[in-house]
């Protein structure tokens, strides 16, 4: 891929550590083409900057990353949503914050506008006046004898992000899942434009709550990429350790979660136990429970406290005492697996066309894990592997998180034996550039890229989150499955709605 | 299962009783906050979480007042699904334009008398994300607020310290 890139474009400078290539308008729309015949080329992201857009893509047959450019001075460019699906929703974002337009998108509605702010095409050079009487958001038009619709959201009964979901059902099965998000889009890219970069890492730790600190890394990752900061080596391991206990608490909470959406409060009262006593070490440890703002460019916010060693430890060893028999009671509850075994499938073939990670790609046979491809320290000193399932359904996305528990709760041993010393933070010396980094969430892999000037403004920052390429394909999950069992397809894929709709 | 089950039994609850000072005064807060709440409704209170806009830190938070270790329903205090059921609504976010609507609709179809109790940060002035075009305001842009509960997020003990407080000032 580097090297057919190489030929039709012109490499950039100072964009690292992944190679950028200006691309021409004729080599950008022969890449689509290409793109058309290349499934191991998948989409990693795709963002618009001033007069330009930008995409990131991943051979996943030999690892490597690259971001290809094309500048659009006329305000268009040539769609890459009808052969890469996962960057239709892109698509009308960028229509939608910059007013440059995708060619031929398949689905050219708007998107994260609801006409609801003071201007529009916010993110553009000179934002127009929001129009006087906006139109209704069309639905998708549906059909057919027999059929009604259930419109629910955006406020939804639970204590749940809001977004709209419009069934189609006939009876009591689910004909289509329209999904309407965007109703917490909070301008987080724009607020970023123009802060300093502590100002904007803040930002950045409240994309998505639940992944704070996977999205602080991958942040400070493109900031240190950009500018080539060396970040200690104590700093790193800390910020691998805050990472598996983030990943360990949420995975424990989903697994309680979705059994409780199959109606076994059993599970969600003994795994909210064991997740309330990581957040609580997480607590002694950093000072924060969901250990939001510790991960800052340049290092880590601050050192473990003597006794963190110890306490985080015996945290692991009553998890791993308490866990394995939750497990064996998950697998042999047959009213249990009723509910979760064939429901909601996604097909494998789906998954990779929208190049959907963590456990809804990992349930659907698509084992990509940022942590190792390609892979970012110190995870290539430690010895884990990552679970892939292929039935795609409810089930196999709880067995990628049980797998993923256990995993973690041994790479938090590992960690800890194996921390370094030394300083946990250096200060940062801004040097203009652009950087990108791919962090594995509890999610999936989030892809932050960043652009830095001189005096340490960022002026451009778009953090991917994984939630992107896996909402689509809930809409897929739910189809012929009872409208009952929404709830629980929705919990087992738990998208971030802020993470999105940004 | 039944093991698992009966090990609890015997060994009595996981809730508080912990070594802090936090945690020991959770049980303290519960009870006030049910006492107060029997005197002022003659029942206990029901509130309607809405999000309107957070970065989804605060849903966290309050999730975990439903724990085992802070459960909030064996005071009688329950979180209920419809704003009709609703005596407090408990709002999080800086309040998104896309939200503002959704948020007030869902006030308005609260019966009186409401409080609404808003949750972090955000939900204040708007946190970080004040001075976007894609923010209303905090929580009071859009429906009065009785109280509000600092914290990014806050933790759950500020939350039920909070309900305390709001339930034992009321008329
Ligand atoms: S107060 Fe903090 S945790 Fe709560 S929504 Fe705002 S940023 Fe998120």
């Amino acid at each position: 891929m580097l090297d057919y890139l190489a030929s039709v474009g012109m490499r950039a400078e100072n964009h690292r550590p992944y190679p950028r290539f200006d691309l021409s308008r004729e080599a950008w729309a022969e890449l689509t083409t290409t793109l058309a015949a290349k499934d191991e080329w998948s989409l990693l992201g795709l963002w618009a900057d001033t007069g330009i857009v930008h995409m990131a893509l991943r051979d996943e047959a030999a690892m490597t990353v690259a971001v290809v450019s094309l500048s659009c001075p006329e305000g268009r460019f040539p769609s890459v949503g009808g052969v890469r699906p996962g960057a239709i929703r892109l698509e009308r974002t960028i229509q939608d914050l910059f007013g440059i337009c995708a060619e031929s998108l398949v689905d050219p509605r708007p998107w994260l506008d609801h006409d609801s702010w003071p201007i529009r095409l916010p993110l553009s050079a000179d934002p127009p006046d929001p129009l006087g009487q906006p139109e209704p958001y069309p639905f998708l038009p549906v059909e057919g004898p027999g059929l009604h619709q259930i419109p629910v959201g955006p406020v939804h009964a639970g204590i749940i992000e809001p977004g709209h979901f419009r069934f189609t059902c006939n009876g009591e099965t689910v004909v289509r899942l329209e999904q309407r998000l965007g109703y917490v889009h909070k301008g987080t890219e724009w607020l970023m434009a123009g802060r300093s970069i502590a100002e904007a890492g803040k930002l950045a730790a409240r994309v998505s709550g639940d992944s704070t600190v996977a999205h602080s890394w991958a942040f400070a990752g493109a900031v240190e990429a950009a500018i080539g900061t060396p970040v200690p080596t104590r700093a790193v391991w800390l910020r691998a350790l805050m990472a598996e206990l983030e990943r360990l608490a949420n995975h424990l909470g989903d697994i309680g979660a979705i059994c409780n959406d199959a109606s076994f409060a059993f599970m969600l009262a003994e795994c909210g136990l064991l997740r309330e006593k990581v957040l609580r070490v997480a607590d002694a440890c950093f000072g924060h429970r969901l250990m939001m703002d510790r991960i800052v460019p340049g290092g880590v916010a601050m050192d473990l406290p003597a006794d963190g060693r110890d306490a985080i430890l015996d945290m692991v060893r009553e998890i791993a005492v308490a866990f394995p028999p939750l497990v064996r009671i998950y697998d042999e509850k047959a009213s249990l697996q009723d509910r979760t075994v064939g429901t909601g499938r996604v097909d494998g073939g789906l998954v990779h066309r929208f190049g959907a990670g963590g456990h809804v790609g990992r349930a659907s046979g698509r084992g990509l894990d940022a942590r190792l491809g390609p892979g970012y320290a110190p995870y290539d000193e430690l010895d884990f592997s990552v679970p892939v399932f292929t039935e795609g359904d409810v089930n196999a996305r709880v067995w990628v998180r049980i797998r993923e528990v256990e995993a973690s709760l041994s790479l938090v041993q590992q960690i800890l034996d194996k921390l370094p010393d030394g300083p946990v933070h250096v200060p940062v010396v801004p040097v203009a550039g652009q950087g990108m980094a791919l962090v594995e969430s509890f999610r999936g892999e989030i892809m932050t890229w960043v652009a830095v000037r001189d005096d340490g403004i960022v002026t451009r920052c778009h953090p991917r989150d994984p939630s992107w390429f896996q909402w689509p394909l809930l809409e897929a999950a739910i189809e012929g499955n009872i409208v009952a069992d929404f709830p629980l397809c929705n919990k087992s894929f738990n998208c971030s709605y802020s993470g999105h709709d940004l | 299962m039944l093991k698992t089950i009966a090990r609890n039994l015997l060994r009595g609850p996981a809730t508080m009783k912990g070594p802090e000072a936090a945690e020991a005064g959770v049980e303290e807060l519960a009870s006030r906050l049910d006492r107060a709440a029997r005197i002022r409704l003659g029942r206990s209170l029901s509130i309607r979480q809405v999000d309107a806009g957070s970065c989804n830190g605060c849903e966290l938070e309050i999730h975990a007042l439903n724990n085992v270790v802070y459960d909030l329903e064996r005071f009688g205090l329950r979180f209920v699904a419809s704003p009709r059921h609703a005596d407090v609504l408990m709002v999080t976010g800086p309040v998104t334009a896309n939200m503002r609507d959704a948020l007030f609709r869902t006030w308005d179809a609260t019966p009186d008398p409401k409080w609404v109790v808003a949750v972090g940060g955000c939900a204040l002035d708007g946190g970080l994300f004040k001075g976007s075009y894609g923010i209303a305001g905090g929580v009071g842009a859009v429906v009065p607020v009785d109280l509000h509960i600092a914290g990014c997020p806050p933790r759950p003990i500020d939350l039920l310290a909070g309900l305390v407080a709001l339930v034992e000032a009321a008329k």
